[in-house]
């Protein structure tokens, strides 16, 4: 990488770290509890909107792993999700009535909150609705994997967006809160996803998996990404430039490695399909606060009438880590 | 006679106090190293927690870094302590305040009760052990090293280079034979006593002092002075990756360590309850031993190490994108392409299914979508055959396909027509079996009913392509298993190819093969050619055809099967 190219990242990080103060007038804080945070406490950064059928899930399961403290931006919830958080003693809420799209689609307040909360801590930026498993995770904290990324001197991990799926209708089975969503969206594809160097960020950009399969076989390129790196040791001056898919400084997306061997990596379950689908995207298509004019959702609305069974007779279902492990979804690494 | 133990601490102070009290329980004075960037604050509490246990005692500090000569310089105030303090003790053992003792420290005393005189000391000459990390062995102990490499890596780097260029090379000191290996050691008071009050002392430490990672190689090189009984090898288990860095142990390698024979294991994550739990329990509540397996441990460990630097061939994913040529397997398993077979013989597919048992797939690459085996929209891994999708990255379809079908060798047709985005990843795969029957794509024309001029426009055109697709497997780069016949020469005697491909797939048994594929019926194909070449197109691919006289070796009469006894 030359100086040029160097000076002119350097600048763009500038730019959003600029952005992100600007903005964090937009946010509200509801209730601080972020004096509770103690030094190496693992964190958890989410921006939501109408999700309170899936926080007490969402909340324990991240709870059980290990993370000691979240904050949350509630993005104008009219669900009652906002009462229901303030209420919990682990989370530090923040509301805004502006818009998300303004924001980059939340990157912003949370590039905000992160840079005053989240340096020196390991960070976890999710959303409600992604679940994040990694080697190990049935038999070892969260913490262990950070001790582990500090010890070999690493600063992020790479865990990949993996859409779940029910099997029959979207709308056959109805989530319960509390309920663990993979019990339903129990399915994934396991072998149709293409990779892609961004040479600019040095991220990969991974497309693929059931979305792109039923809503976007036309026209793959602009099926959703899918690559992801939630879990970064955070320094404020660092910033996430599009959603979680990359970051500046650039060495932080270097999550892959490129001479043969493989890093230790992820997955993030992506529970998106259920029956709260359908309502979910049709009030998506109407706020057009969505990525490139809300094409994800646009592409959805088209197929959804005829209600579409995303499963096949190869889709795998769902078992433990291990099994995404000998998939070639995640690896290990040198982690034993 | 006892051991006596002495541990350095520098983190995780609690489990740092558990283990100790579980070694003096058992009899064992514990000498404590605390690490001077430990605060003074910390340093007191721990030192007041153990203050009740009159076994327990604590040198002076020194500053630990990592590579640096301060973790010598501690186990040295240490061992001399230990000597001093408690002359019951006969062995001294190095542990880390992350050591965990595996076994019921009896054990461990009537282990070396029964040594007394042994040395148990990790201790090989330089030359011969292929654990060094930044590619420094020799140069650990002819350079020197006053700069941090964990701290100022730069300045590091460029004074070993500025060393290396104006040959600014030390001498050992007269007698000492460079010698490394794990810093975790067991020594007989008589040896350790040697090297502290060695009258040399000073001249070896100010020599070590600038000696790279001293701590693998003060003691290690010293013994051999002194030892008379060195068991090279260390008591302690630790197991290292790819950086140098030690792996950790967690709870669910508590089957694992039980069936470990050494005595005391490192590292353990300090927050491992389970592990300490097990362990740190006196010799009767103890688990039952089992029998012991050291040779997993050494597979898993060694497994995520190859893990990490060769990964699994032929997979791409988020955490393993290799840059071109270091792919180290383009895919994951053997596969066999065929050219110009299904057009030459009618029921190709079909046959090689039966006579193979593989996967055989129509054209993978065909315009209008993958041809699945079966006719299928999807096959494993939820992979689709839309030919969109497909084209958007041919290589990605293409190394998923073989991925997600491992365990069953897959075959599919190429040719011509089909998309030649993917014939470099065939070429230069060592798994790829191609076979090639050149000039056969002439058959369908020859047998369709379209108009000539068309014909013959068509034919120019997938001539043209092929040949330029076979300038590229007979490339320098192609490292598939390649074999090219014209049409000519293959059906002069088509069973000998088939046979030869058929065994090298491998899956049949040993048998000769008893029934050929059906040709289809060549009859009229040079006349077909002939007119080919009047229209001022020049078919060569397919090889020398006569205009009249026909194919006589074509199967005769055409629908009979061809027998071979």
């Amino acid at each position: 990488m030359g100086a040029w190219q160097s000076y002119k990242l350097r600048v763009k990080r500038q730019r959003w770290r600029g952005r992100a103060w600007r903005k964090h007038g937009e946010l509200k804080p509801v209730i601080d509890r972020t004096a509770q945070i103690r030094p190496g406490d693992l964190l958890a950064f989410s921006t939501l909107r109408n999700e309170k059928i899936r926080l007490p899930f969402f909340l324990d399961y991240y709870r059980n792993m290990g993370i000691a403290h979240f904050c949350i931006v509630d993005n104008d919830s009219t669900d009652g999700s906002l009462d229901y958080l303030a209420d919990q003693p682990d989370v530090s809420l923040w509301h805004t009535s502006a818009g998300y799209k303004r924001a980059r689609f939340g990157v912003d307040w949370l590039n905000w909150l992160q840079s005053q909360y989240g340096h020196g801590h390991w960070c976890l930026v999710v959303d409600p609705d992604e679940f994040l498993v990694y080697p190990f995770c049935d038999t070892r904290p969260l913490r262990a994997l950070t001790d582990w990324l500090d010890a070999s001197s690493i600063r992020s991990f790479s865990a990949m967006l993996l859409d779940m799926y029910p099997k029959g209708r979207l709308d056959e089975q109805p989530y319960r809160p509390g309920q663990d969503p993979m019990d339903i969206a129990s399915w994934f594809d396991s072998g149709n996803y293409t990779l892609k160097r961004n040479f600019e960020y040095g991220n990969l950009w991974i497309q693929g998996g059931p979305r792109r399969r039923m809503f976007f076989a036309e026209e793959p390129e602009r099926a959703p990404a899918l690559n992801k790196i939630p879990l970064v040791k955070w320094d404020r001056r660092y910033v996430y430039v599009s959603s979680t898919h990359m970051l500046l400084p650039r060495g932080l997306n270097l999550v892959y490695d490129e001479w043969g061997g493989e890093k230790a990596s992820g997955i993030l379950l992506h529970a998106k399909f259920l029956d709260t689908f359908n309502a979910k995207a049709s009030e998506e298509l109407e706020r057009k606060q969505h990525y490139s004019a809300s094409v994800e959702y646009k592409a959805y609305a088209r197929r959804l009438d005829d209600n579409p069974e995303l499963w096949c007779t190869w889709s795998e279902k769902y078992i433990n880590w291990r099994q995404l492990e000998i998939l070639g979804l995640m690896s290990k690494g040198n982690w034993a | 006679m006892s051991v006596g133990i002495v541990m350095l601490v520098h983190t995780a102070l609690n489990r740092a106090e558990q283990v100790a009290r579980h070694w003096t329980a058992a009899g064992c004075p514990v000498v404590i190293h605390v690490d001077s960037n430990v605060p003074r604050k910390v340093f007191r509490a721990f030192q007041s927690a153990l203050a009740d246990n009159d076994q327990v005692r604590f040198c002076r500090r020194h500053r630990c870094e990592w590579g640096t000569w301060g973790i010598v310089a501690a186990s040295q105030s240490g061992a001399e302590m230990m000597l001093a303090d408690f002359p019951d003790v006969r062995h001294v053992y190095l542990a880390s305040g992350s050591c965990l003792p595996l076994r019921p420290v009896q054990e461990l005393v009537d282990y070396l009760a029964d040594r007394p005189l042994t040395d148990f000391i990790e201790s090989a000459t330089t030359a011969d052990v292929p654990w060094t990390v930044g590619g420094l062995d020799e140069e650990r102990f002819t350079l020197r090293f006053p700069f941090s490499w964990k701290k100022n890596r730069f300045l590091f780097d460029r004074y070993v280079e500025f060393q290396r260029r104006f040959r600014l090379y030390r001498r050992m000191p007269a007698g000492l034979v460079p010698h490394m290996g794990s810093q975790w050691w067991c020594l007989t008071r008589r040896t350790l006593s040697a090297i502290l009050e060695d009258p040399d002392r000073q001249m070896f430490d100010t020599y070590f002092r600038q000696v790279w990672i001293p701590d693998e190689s003060y003691f290690q090189t010293l013994v051999r002075l002194y030892s008379s009984n060195i068991e090279s090898r260390s008591l302690t288990l630790s197991k290292f990756d790819f950086q140098g860095k030690p792996h950790i142990f967690y709870d669910d390698h508590l089957q694992l360590l039980r069936r470990s024979d050494c005595f005391v294991a490192r590292k353990i994550w300090p927050w491992a309850d389970r592990l300490y739990k097990a362990f740190l329990t006196d010799g009767s509540a103890a688990m039952k031993r089992t029998e012991p397996n050291p040779g997993k441990i050494d597979r898993i460990f060694a497994k995520a190490v190859e893990r990490r630097t060769r990964g699994r061939p032929g997979l791409y994913m988020q955490s393993r994108f290799p840059n071109q040529d270091w792919e180290n397997g383009l895919t994951s398993s053997p596969y066999s392409v065929f050219e110009g077979f299904s057009e030459l013989f009618e029921d190709f597919e079909p046959w090689l299914t039966k006579i193979t048992g593989t996967r055989v797939h129509g054209h993978l690459f065909a315009d209008a979508r993958a041809e699945f085996s079966g006719g299928a929209h999807l096959i494993n891994g939820a992979l689709s055959d839309n030919a969109i999708c497909r084209d958007n990255d041919p290589k990605a379809f293409f190394t998923s396909l073989i991925w997600n079908t491992r365990g069953e060798r897959q075959c599919f047709q190429f040719g011509p027509h089909d998309n030649q985005a993917i014939e470099w990843t065939l070429a230069k795969d060592p798994n790829a079996q191609i076979s090639v029957i050149s000039g056969a794509w002439a058959v369908p024309l020859f047998r369709s009913n379209k108009n000539f001029s068309v014909l013959r426009k068509e034919a120019a055109a997938l001539q043209k392509i092929e040949a330029a697709h076979l300038d590229v497997l007979r490339s320098t780069w192609a490292k598939a298993r390649v074999r090219i016949w014209t049409m000519a020469e293959f059906i002069e005697s088509p069973m000998e190819p088939l046979q030869t491909i058929i065994d090298e797939i491998g899956t049949v048994s040993p048998r000769r093969l008893a029934e050929a594929p059906r040709m289809v019926d060549l009859e009229g194909f040079g006349r077909f050619l002939q007119n080919l070449k009047n229209q001022g197109m020049h078919p060569y691919l397919m090889g020398d055809f006569p205009v009249e006289t026909e194919v006589r070796h074509a199967p005769k009469p055409p629908r009979k099967p061809y027998l071979v006894q």
